[in-house]
C-alpha cells in the first residue's frame, strides 16, 4: 500500500480514472435498456468539450501565482454566438472557425494586458473580461442566428470507429499539450515560472510573453469550446457558458493539477472530465433534480480532492 | 574512590543537573539513504553545543528531530524535564519544553510586518492590544541581542534585507511568553549576518548559557565554534563520530581532520591566478552616479563585492544583470549574465523538479531547436555538469529538494555556468555550504576564470575575497573603496565597510 502511495504522489492523476471506472460499475445496474455502449459514448462526448475547456486553464493554472482565467464563459458564449451566425455565412465553417480563434486570442490579449500592463490581480481582470465577453454576446445574439451551418453541425458530430471525431483531435491536442510541456522551451517555462516566478525571472527564462501566450491559448481553447458545443447542441444559448466555469477548474483541480502551479497533467484532465460527466449521467438516470445534481457534484470534487492530496510524511 | 564524597559532605552524590533532550539510538533513513545513523546525544542545561560536519553528514536532519519536525524511523527522543512521553515527540512538545528553532531557510512570512510574525508564534498574544504586546516583545529581544540594531517592529519582513531578516528570526527564537526557553537550536545563524550581528549573536549566547539555557549551534566558521562552544559534535556520514568538550587542545586542524575531510584547506587562489589578465577589455563598466566611485570589470576577472550585508551589493548584480538583457543608462555590460542566487529557496530553485530540470533549465536555448528541446542533448548537458561540479545525486532524476543545501547550490551554480556566460553574478551563493564544496567552487570559479569568464561576486565572508582579483566595498549602495589583490586586507575592508564620519 505504501508503495502505492508514492507512486499516487507523483501520478496523482490516476484517481480521477479510478473515480471514473467507480462510477461506471455503479451505473450498470441502473442501465435498463440503455447499453454501456451508448452511456459511454454520450459520456466521451460531454468529456471531449470539459477537456477542451480545461486544457487551457491548466495552462493558466500551472502558471501559479493565482492565475486564473475566469473569463472562460464569456468567451465561449460570444464564440458559440459569432461563430454560428458565421458559419451560415459565405466563409462557412471555416471562417466559422476562424472567428472563434479571433475571439479567443482578442480574450487571452485582453486578460494578458489586464494582469500584465495594468497589474490588476488575474481573479479580477479575467471574471471582469469576462463579464465583457458576455455582455458582447448578448449585444451580439439580438438578431442573430444561432443556429449551425449543417456542415459545421455533422462535423461537431461526426463519429469515426463510433468515438467522435472531436474526442480523437482532443486526445491528439492532450499529447501535443503534454509534449509541449515536457519538451519545449515554452512548457518549461510556465511550469518554471508556476514555481517560483522570481527563479524564473532570475534565470532569465521569458515569463512575461509567456504568461500572454498561455492566457491566448487559454482563450483559444474557450472559443472553439463555444462554436463545437453550440453546433453540437443545435443551436447557442446565452447561458451555455455558464456551467464551464466550475468544470473547466474541475477537471483541472480534479486530474491532479496542483492549484499552486507548477505542475499539469492533460491525462489527469480526461480523468476528471470523464468522472464529472459520468457522475451528472448517473445523477440524471436516478432521476434526481437540478439542484440535488450540483450539490452532488460539489461533493464529489470536493471528495475527490480530499482523497489525492498528498499526506505530508 | 570515594573522593568527591568526602570533598562536599553534605551533597549527595554529584549528579549532573537533568538533561533537557536526550536522544537515544535515533536513526532516520529516507528510502536506501540513511541520513542519521543511531545517533546518541545528550543535551544539558547551559551548555552550548557546536555540531560540525560536511554537507550530508546529518545535521539537518539530527536538528529536525530535536525540534520534533521530523520523526526518527528508530530510536528515541525524551525530554526528562517534562516527561509526558504518552504524547509522541512532535513540534508543539518541543516547544513546550522549550527548544526553540531558528532555519538557515528564514521561515519568516514576507508580507507580515515583524511584530506580526512574532505573534505567530505566540498563541498567547492575542486579545485587546496584542500588537503592543507583540512590538515592544521583538524591540526587547531585538535589543538585547543587538543593540544598535535599525530594525523598525512595524516592517514588513519582506521589505528588510536578508540579514536584517535573519536578525529578526534570531530575536523571535528569543522572545517568552507562555513556554520558557530551554534549548535554542541556531541553524547557520550567522551565514547571513554582517559582522557586528555576527559577534553580536555570538556574545549573547555566553549570556545566556549562563542563565541555564542551551544552545546547539552549527556553523560553518570554525572561529565562532571554536571561541563560544563548551561540547563539539562531529558528524560524518550520517553518525555522530566524536562528542568532545571544548579544550585549549582543540583547532581548526584537528576539528578539520576530525570531520574526515581529504582536502580540507581552501586552495591558495594566489598560486593559481593567471598573470596576464588583458587589460581594458572591460565586460562591465558601471559610470559613478553621485557620490560613488565607478565600478568596471574586464574579462575573466574575479570582482568581489564586500561591505556590511544588504549595502546595494544586491541591487547592483540585479542592475548588471537586467543591464545585459536590455540597455539601461550609466550601465554598460558586454555579454551575457547569469545569476547564482544566495537565497537559494526563495529565488532559486525550482522545488517541484529533478536535479536535471533544475539544472538544464538556464541552458534550455543550448540544446533546443526552435524551442524544442532535444532531450538526449540535455541529458548529455545535465551529466556533464553534475561530473564537473561532482555534483552528488543519486541520479540526475532525483528530487532537488532531496539534496543537501551544499548540493542544491552546486546545482544552482551548475546551472549559470551551464549556458556559457560571459559574467557570472554571485549573490553570495556560499551561503551555509561546507567548506570542502566551497574549496571545490572557488577552483572551478579560478578555472572558469582563465578561460574568460567574468565573476562579479558579492560576498559576506571577507576569507573568500581573497579569491578576487579585486574587491569593491559597498556602503549605502556606493562604492566607497577599490582594492587590489596585492592590497587586500580584512582591517581595509572593514574600515571602508563601517562609516567613520
Amino acid at each position: 500500500m505504501s508503495s502505492f502511495r508514492r507512486w499516487t504522489a507523483t501520478h496523482s492523476w490516476i484517481w480521477s480514472f479510478l473515480g471514473a471506472g467507480a462510477l461506471m460499475i455503479v451505473m450498470l445496474p441502473f442501465l435498463r435498456g440503455q447499453g454501456i455502449e451508448q452511456v459511454g459514448q454520450v459520456a466521451i462526448q460531454f468529456a471531449t468539450f470539459y477537456v477542451m475547456v480545461g486544457l487551457g486553464q491548466m495552462l493558466v493554472i500551472a502558471l501559479g501565482s493565482g492565475n486564473i482565467d475566469l473569463s472562460v464563459p464569456g468567451t465561449i458564449t460570444l464564440a458559440g454566438f459569432v461563430g454560428l451566425s458565421v458559419s451560415s455565412g459565405a466563409t462557412g465553417t471555416l471562417g466559422a472557425c476562424g472567428a472563434a480563434v479571433a475571439i479567443g486570442i482578442g480574450a487571452g490579449i485582453g486578460n494578458a494586458v489586464l494582469i500584465q500592463v495594468l497589474q490588476i490581480p488575474p481573479m479580477i481582470a479575467t471574471l471582469s473580461s469576462g463579464f465583457v465577453l458576455q455582455s458582447l454576446a448578448i449585444a451580439f445574439s439580438r438578431g442573430a442566428s444561432a443556429v449551425p451551418s449543417p456542415l459545421l453541425q455533422a462535423i461537431s458530430v461526426h463519429r469515426f470507429a463510433g468515438v467522435p471525431d472531436l474526442a480523437i483531435i482532443l486526445i491528439l491536442a492532450s499529447l501535443t499539450v503534454g509534449l509541449v510541456l515536457r519538451q519545449t522551451r515554452f512548457g518549461r517555462t510556465v511550469l518554471a515560472s508556476g514555481q517560483s516566478i522570481r527563479a524564473a525571472r532570475l534565470t532569465g527564462l521569458s515569463v512575461n510573453s509567456t504568461i500572454a501566450i498561455v492566457y491566448i491559448l487559454s482563450g483559444i481553447f474557450a472559443a472553439l469550446t463555444g462554436l463545437f458545443l453550440a453546433a453540437s447542441v443545435g443551436g447557442a444559448s446565452l447561458d451555455m457558458g455558464q456551467e464551464y466555469l466550475l468544470f473547466s477548474i474541475a477537471v483541472v483541480v480534479l486530474g491532479g493539477t496542483a492549484i499552486s502551479g507548477g505542475e499539469a497533467s492533460p491525462t489527469g484532465v480526461w480523468g476528471a472530465a470523464l468522472l464529472l460527466v459520468l457522475s451528472v449521467t448517473l445523477l440524471n438516470i436516478l432521476g434526481v433534480g437540478a439542484g440535488v445534481r450540483f450539490l452532488a457534484t460539489g461533493i464529489i470534487i470536493v471528495g475527490v480532492l480530499g482523497v489525492t492530496k498528498p499526506r505530508e510524511d | 574512590m570515594n573522593e568527591p564524597l568526602t570533598i562536599f559532605p553534605n551533597t549527595p552524590a554529584a549528579q549532573p543537573p537533568p538533561a533537557i533532550v536526550d536522544m537515544i539510538g535515533v536513526s532516520k533513513h529516507f528510502g536506501a539513504v540513511k541520513a542519521l545513523n543511531d545517533a546518541t546525544l545528550s543535551i544539558a542545561q547551559g551548555r552550548m553545543i557546536s555540531i560540525l560536519g560536511h554537507n550530508g553528514a546529518g545535521k539537518s536532519t539530527l536538528i529536525r528531530i530535536l525540534a520534533g519536525l521530523m520523526k526518527p524511523s528508530s530510536g528515541q527522543v525524551s525530554v526528562p524535564v517534562r516527561s509526558r512521553d504518552s504524547e509522541p515527540f512532535g513540534p508543539r512538545q518541543a516547544r513546550a519544553v522549550g527548544i526553540r528553532c531558528v532555519f538557515q531557510e528564514l521561515s519568516l512570512c514576507d508580507g507580515l510586518t515583524v511584530y506580526e510574525n512574532t505573534k505567530i508564534i505566540h498563541p498567547k498574544l492575542r486579545g485587546i492590544g496584542w500588537q503592543n504586546k507583540s512590538r515592544s516583545l521583538i524591540r526587547a529581544a531585538l535589543d538585547d541581542i543587538f543593540p544598535g540594531h535599525d530594525i523598525d517592529a512595524n516592517q514588513l519582513v519582506g521589505r528588510l534585507s536578508i540579514g536584517r531578516r535573519q536578525m529578526v528570526e534570531i530575536a523571535r527564537a528569543f522572545t517568552v511568553t507562555d513556554a520558557p526557553i530551554r534549548l535554542v537550536i541556531l541553524d547557520e545563524p550567522t551565514s547571513s549576518l554582517d559582522v557586528t550581528a555576527a559577534d553580536q549573536l555570538m556574545k549573547f549566547t555566553r549570556l545566556i548559557r549562563d542563565r541555564g539555557m542551551s544552545c546547539l549551534f552549527i556553523s560553518h566558521r570554525l572561529r565562532e565554534v571554536l571561541e563560544y562552544t563548551d561540547d563539539i559534535v562531529v558528524m560524518q556520514d550520517g553518525r555522530i563520530v566524536d562528542n568532545l568538550p571544548m579544550s585549549s587542545a582543540v583547532s581548526e586542524s584537528i576539528l578539520v581532520e576530525k570531520m574526515g575531510s581529504v582536502e580540507n584547506k581552501i586552495p591558495d587562489a594566489a598560486d593559481t591566478v593567471a598573470s596576464d589578465k588583458k587589460r581594458g577589455d572591460r565586460v562591465v563598466d558601471i559610470v559613478a552616479n553621485g557620490a560613488s566611485k565607478s565600478l568596471h570589470a574586464t574579462k575573466g576577472e574575479v570582482i568581489g563585492l564586500a561591505g556590511l550585508a544588504g549595502q546595494g551589493q544586491r541591487e547592483l548584480l540585479l542592475q548588471v544583470l537586467a543591464a545585459s538583457r536590455r540597455t539601461m543608462p550609466g550601465h554598460k555590460v558586454i555579454g551575457r549574465a547569469s545569476y547564482v542566487a544566495g537565497d537559494r529557496q526563495g529565488e532559486g530553485v525550482f522545488p517541484l523538479w529533478t536535479v536535471a530540470d533544475n539544472l538544464s533549465i538556464g541552458a534550455l536555448l543550448r540544446v533546443s531547436r526552435a524551442g524544442v528541446i532535444n532531450l538526449s542533448r540535455e541529458r548529455a548537458l545535465v551529466a556533464r555538469w553534475c561530473a564537473d561540479l561532482s555534483i552528488r545525486t543519486p541520479r540526475a532524476k532525483h528530487p532537488i529538494r532531496a539534496l543537501s543545501g551544499g548540493n542544491q547550490q552546486k546545482v544552482l551554480i551548475a546551472r549559470a555556468l551551464a549556458d556559457d556566460p560571459d559574467i557570472v553574478l554571485f549573490d553570495d551563493p556560499m551561503r551555509g555550504v561546507d567548506f570542502n564544496t566551497k574549496a571545490e567552487l572557488y577552483g572551478l570559479v579560478r578555472r572558469m576564470a582563465n578561460a574568460g569568464c567574468t565573476f562579479l561576486w558579492y560576498t559576506t565572508e571577507i576569507a573568500e575575497l581573497s579569491n578576487c582579483d579585486r574587491v569593491y566595498v559597498l556602503r549605502s549602495g556606493m562604492v566607497t573603496d577599490e582594492i587590489t589583490r596585492d592590497a587586500l586586507t580584512e582591517e581595509r575592508v572593514i574600515s571602508a565597510s563601517f562609516d567613520r564620519a
